[in-house]
C-alpha cells in the first residue's frame, strides 16, 4: 500500500519512554552480567539462579502488572501487600483449621479479590475519592483481617493439592543450562508452576493493555482525564475497572505467593506494595499516569530481585543493602523522567 | 427551518446568581459559513457556546439543529457531539500520551473478530483522514510530538470525522503563531467548502476579517446584531463591541497639561514574550502618564508584565533611568524602583486575611529582604500615613483587608506600592469594579504622582478614563503595539487606531 507521505524523512526518532525502557533493560543486563563475573565461583552465573529470582518474585510480578495498570490511570493501590497477606492466611487457616479443600479456597481467593476491587474501585471511580486514601483504608482492613483470622504462623501441610502444586517442577526444555553437580549427576534447571502463571499473567496484561478498548482507555484516562471524557470515554468506569483488574491480579499473585511460602502469617508480604510501585516506576511507569509498560515493570521486578540475590550471594553484606540500592535506583529513574519531561516541555 | 440553516438559537436567556449572562440572544448559523462570535470579555460569548454544547443549562429559549425534530437541549458535550455539534478549545482536549491515530479513533476504534483493536485498520483509516485534510502527520507518533497548532487540527479532524454539522472553534488561535494560524485558516476554509458550519470565537480582529463570512456581536449579555462581514468595517465593529455608554466627568488634568521632564525613566526596545506580546518599543519620562489601550486580550497587561519581569522578556533591551537593566524576576524590577498593581487584585494582589497594615508594608518588606524586619513602630507609622493620604476607609489599621470594599482594597494595594517609593508605577485596571467617586480619587492620585515626578503606566478598559488621565496613549492590537497617540486625543481617534493601526 502506497501512501502520499510528506517529503520529510520517515526516520523514527526514539520516544523518551522507549529510551527509559531500554535503559531499564540495559541496567538489568549490566547488573546481572556484573554479578555473573563477580560471583562466578558461587554459582551466580547458573541459569537456576535466574530462575530462582523469578520463583521468589512470581507473586510480585503479578501484583506489579496490576499496579502498572492502576498507575497508568494516574491512580495507586497500596492495599496489595495486605490483601496478599489476608488471602494467604485465609487459605492457610481454611486448609489447616477449617478443613476445607484448596480446590474450593483458591477460587474463593479470587472472589475476595474481585469484591475488594469492586469496593475500592467504586470509591475511587464513582465517588471520586483519592485512591491513596481508599487503598490505605483497604490496606488497614486487610492487615487487620489477617490477624483476625489468625495471629499464628500457619504452615500448609495437610492439603495434598497444595503440596503437589508447590513442588511441581518443570524442567527447561532441551536441557538448556544443564550441568553436572559434584556427584556427577545431571542437574536440569527448572521452574515451578507459579512462575509459569506469573509469565502468563505478564503476557496477558501486555496484550490487554495494548489491544483492548479497556487497555487503551487506561492510557487515555491517565493522559488527560478531561479529554478522555470529552472524547466519549467513561472515565469513572475505567478507573473502577482498573482497580478490579489490579485486585484480581493481586489475588493471582497471592496464589503464586502462597505456593512459594506455603504458610500464612500476619507479617507476610509486608511492604510488597512499595516493591510493586518501585518496580513499576523503575520500569518507566509515571506516577502521574498515562505512561507505562508491563515489560518495563517486569524488568523493574527483576532488577529488585537481582539486587537481593546479589546481596544474598555475597553473604557478608547486611540484608538492608537492597533497600538502599533500590532507593538510589528510584531516585535515578525519577530524576531521569523529570529531565525528559523538562526537555519535552521545552521542545513544545 | 429555513433552507441551508444548520443551527438556530432563539431567545436564549441565562442567569448566573445576580447577573443576567444572556438576555434573549438569537443566533443563526448557515451551512458552509464561518461565523464569528464577537464581544468583549463578559459579553456572553462563552456562555452562549456553553448553552449550545450542554455545559450550561439555559432558562428560556430554543435551539434547533438541522435534521433533528423539535427543540434540542444538550446536557453534556458528549450529547452535543452525538447531535453533530463539536467544539475545539484553545487547550487541546486530546491525550498527549497516545498516538495520533488513537486520538482520532479512541472510543470508536475498528475492532477485529476477537473483539480486540484492529490497529492496522485504525492506522490506515487515520492516514486516509489526514490525507483528505492535507495534514502532514505520521499517525503512529505520539500526539505530544506535534506542535499545538497541529494538535488542534488533529482535534478538528476528529470532530469532522465524527460527522459534525456545527464546528465550534473557541479561541483556537490564542497560542499559535502567524504561520500556524494561516494553516488553520486553510483547513477552516476547506471545511466550509464541504458544508460545515463553523462558529469562530476569537478576540483577534484581523483574523475575523481574514476568514469569516458573517459576524454576530454580543455586549453585556445582549445581542447587538448580526452582520455580513462587508457591512461592518472595523471601526463599527469596535463601537458595537464597546458600546458608547461612557461616564462623563469633568477634566481633572491640570491647566496646560502635565509637566513632563526630559529624564527618561523607562526605555524599552524590542521587548517581547513569545505568544503573549510581540516586540515593542516604549519610552516613558518622569512626570508622564502613559495609557495602554486596546481591546481586552490585545496584550496590554502582557506588555506591562514584560517590562516588570512578571513574564521574563525574551528579546530586546530595557533601560531604566538610562542604565541597561536585566530584569529576571519582579524583585529585580522592585529594586530598580518599579511597582506594579496587577489587574486581578484577588488572585495576584490582595491577601485577604492579613491586616491593612500588613498588606501595605508587604512590598516594602520584600524589597528589604525578610531578614531586615521593619520595626513595628515604623510599620504602624507607614500604615497610618497611607490610610490618611489615600483616605482608606477601614475600622483600624489592623482590620483584615477582606472586610474592606473593593475600592478600598484597591487603595491598599496602591499604598503598598507607594510605600516602596517607586519612580515608576504600573497600574493595571486600577479602577475596575469600584464606584465612581473612588475612581475619580484614584485618577487624581495618578496625576498627582506624575506631578511629583514619577512615571505611570496606566491600563484601563475605559477610554474616557484614559483620555482624562494620560498625556500619551500606546495602542495595542493582537499582541502588538500598533501606534501612539498624544496631544489632542479623542475617543474616535483611539477607536480608529485600534481598528486600523
Amino acid at each position: 500500500m502506497i501512501h502520499a507521505k510528506p517529503a520529510v524523512k520517515e526516520k523514527k526518532s526514539m520516544n523518551s519512554n522507549t529510551i527509559l525502557l531500554l535503559l531499564t533493560i540495559g541496567l538489568f543486563v549490566v547488573m546481572y552480567a556484573a554479578g555473573c563475573i563477580a560471583y562466578a565461583d558461587k554459582g551466580f552465573s547458573k541459569l537456576q539462579t535466574f530462575l530462582d529470582i523469578l520463583k521468589n518474585n512470581a507473586g510480585l510480578i503479578c501484583v506489579t502488572c496490576g499496579m502498572t495498570a492502576v498507575m497508568i490511570t494516574g491512580g495507586i493501590d497500596i492495599s496489595v501487600g495486605a490483601v496478599i497477606a489476608m488471602e494467604c492466611m485465609f487459605l492457610a487457616v481454611g486448609v489447616e483449621s477449617w478443613g476445607l479443600p484448596a480446590q474450593l479456597l483458591i477460587p474463593l481467593m479470587l472472589v475476595i479479590g474481585v469484591v475488594f476491587g469492586i469496593i475500592q474501585g467504586y470509591c475511587v471511580g464513582y465517588l471520586g475519592i483519592q485512591p491513596f486514601i481508599v487503598t490505605m483504608a483497604g490496606m488497614f482492613f486487610a492487615r487487620g483481617m489477617t490477624a483476625v483470622i489468625s495471629t499464628q504462623q500457619v504452615s500448609i501441610t495437610s492439603s495434598p493439592l497444595m503440596t503437589q502444586l508447590s513442588t511441581m517442577k518443570f524442567n527447561m526444555p532441551f536441557e538448556i543450562g544443564a550441568y553436572l553437580n559434584k556427584k556427577g549427576k545431571l542437574m536440569v534447571p527448572n521452574v515451578s508452576i507459579y512462575v509459569i502463571i506469573a509469565i502468563l499473567v505478564l503476557i496477558a496484561t501486555f496484550l490487554i493493555l495494548r489491544y483492548t478498548r479497556f487497555g487503551r482507555s487506561l492510557y487515555a484516562v491517565g493522559g488527560n482525564q478531561q479529554s478522555a471524557a470529552l472524547m466519549g470515554l467513561d472515565v469513572r468506569r475505567t478507573r473502577f475497572s482498573a482497580h478490579i483488574f489490579c485486585s484480581v491480579l493481586t489475588s493471582i499473585g497471592a496464589i503464586c505467593y502462597v505456593l512459594n511460602t506455603m504458610c500464612g502469617t500476619t507479617r507476610q508480604a509486608l511492604g510488597l506494595e512499595m516493591d510493586a510501585i518501585s518496580s513499576a516506576v523503575i520500569g518507566g511507569t509515571l506516577l502521574t499516569g498515562g505512561v507505562g509498560n508491563v515489560f518495563g515493570s517486569f524488568f523493574g521486578v527483576l532488577i529488585n530481585g537481582t539486587i537481593s540475590s546479589l546481596v544474598k550471594t555475597n553473604g557478608k553484606l547486611s540484608s538492608s543493602w537492597p533497600n538502599v540500592v533500590t532507593a538510589l535506583l528510584l531516585c535515578f529513574f525519577i530524576v531521569l523522567q523529570a529531565i525528559f519531561a523538562k526537555v519535552k516541555a521545552r521542545r513544545s | 427551518m429555513e433552507n441551508n440553516v444548520v443551527l438556530t438559537m432563539r431567545g436564549i436567556t441565562m442567569t448566573f446568581p445576580g447577573v443576567k449572562a444572556l438576555d434573549h440572544v438569537d443566533f443563526t448559523l448557515r451551512k458552509g459559513e464561518i461565523h464569528a462570535l464577537m464581544g468583549e470579555n463578559g459579553a456572553g460569548k462563552s456562555t452562549l457556546i456553553k448553552c449550545l454544547t450542554g455545559v450550561n443549562d439555559f432558562e428560556a429559549g430554543e435551539i434547533r439543529v438541522e435534521g433533528i425534530e423539535g427543540p434540542v437541549r444538550n446536557h453534556s458535550t458528549l450529547e452535543a457531539q452525538k447531535r453533530g455539534i463539536s467544539t475545539v478549545y484553545q487547550e487541546v482536549n486530546l491525550c498527549p500520551n497516545l498516538s495520533v491515530a488513537e486520538n482520532l479513533f479512541i472510543g470508536r476504534e475498528p475492532m477485529s473478530k476477537l473483539h480486540t483493536i484492529n490497529r492496522k485498520a485504525m492506522i490506515t483509516r487515520a492516514r486516509q483522514l489526514m490525507e483528505q485534510l492535507h495534514l502532514p502527520v505520521d499517525v503512529t507518533r505520539d500526539l505530544e510530538e506535534y506542535s499545538l497548532a497541529m494538535q488542534q487540527m488533529i482535534a478538528i479532524a476528529r470532530a469532522v470525522d465524527m460527522d459534525c454539522k456545527v464546528l465550534i472553534l473557541d479561541e483556537p488561535t490564542s497560542s499559535l503563531d502567524d504561520v500556524e494560524v494561516e494553516k488553520l485558516f486553510t483547513l477552516m476554509r476547506s471545511l466550509r467548502d464541504k458544508g460545515v458550519g463553523i462558529i469562530f470565537v476569537t478576540h483577534f480582529l484581523e483574523q475575523v476579517y481574514a476568514v469569516c463570512d458573517r459576524i454576530t456581536v454580543l455586549r453585556n449579555g445582549t445581542l447587538v446584531g448580526e452582520y455580513p462581514i462587508a457591512d461592518l468595517p472595523r471601526v463599527k465593529l469596535i463601537a458595537a463591541m464597546m458600546g458608547k455608554d461612557f461616564d462623563d466627568l469633568a477634566s481633572i488634568k491640570p491647566e496646560g497639561g502635565l509637566n513632563v521632564s526630559k529624564e527618561e525613566l523607562i526605555d524599552a526596545e524590542g521587548l517581547s514574550h513569545a505568544g503573549k506580546i510581540k516586540p515593542f518599543d516604549l519610552k516613558l519620562r518622569r512626570g508622564e502618564v502613559i495609557g495602554l489601550t486596546g481591546l481586552l486580550g490585545s496584550g496590554r497587561s502582557e506588555l506591562a508584565r514584560a517590562i516588570y519581569g512578571a513574564d521574563r522578556a525574551q528579546t530586546g533591551t530595557l533601560k531604566v533611568k538610562g542604565q541597561e537593566a536585566k530584569i529576571r524576576h519582579p524583585i529585580d524590577a522592585m529594586h530598580l524602583g518599579m511597582g506594579m498593581l496587577p489587574d486581578d487584585r484577588k488572585a495576584e494582589g490582595i491577601i485577604g486575611d492579613l491586616s491593612v497594615r500588613e498588606n501595605i508594608i508587604l512590598a516594602m518588606q520584600a524589597k528589604r529582604g525578610i531578614v531586615d524586619l521593619i520595626p513595628m513602630k515604623e510599620q504602624e507609622e507607614i500604615a497610618d500615613k497611607f490610610i490618611d493620604l489615600l483616605q482608606i476607609k477601614c475600622a483600624s489599621r489592623e482590620t483584615p483587608v477582606k472586610q474592606l470594599s473593593g475600592g478600598n482594597q484597591q487603595k491598599v494595594i496602591i499604598a503598598r506600592w507607594l510605600a516602596t517609593d517607586p519612580d515608576f508605577l504600573i497600574l493595571d485596571e486600577p479602577t475596575r469594579g469600584i464606584d465612581i467617586g473612588t475612581k475619580t480619587e484614584i485618577q487624581k492620585l495618578v496625576i498627582q504622582l506624575a506631578q511629583e515626578g514619577k512615571g505611570v503606566l496606566f491600563i484601563s478598559s475605559e477610554i474616557e478614563e484614559m483620555l482624562r488621565t494620560c498625556n500619551r496613549l500606546a495602542v495595542l492590537r493582537d499582541g502588538a503595539k500598533v501606534g501612539e497617540l498624544s496631544g489632542d486625543m479623542t475617543q474616535e481617534k483611539v477607536m480608529k487606531t485600534i481598528a486600523e493601526g
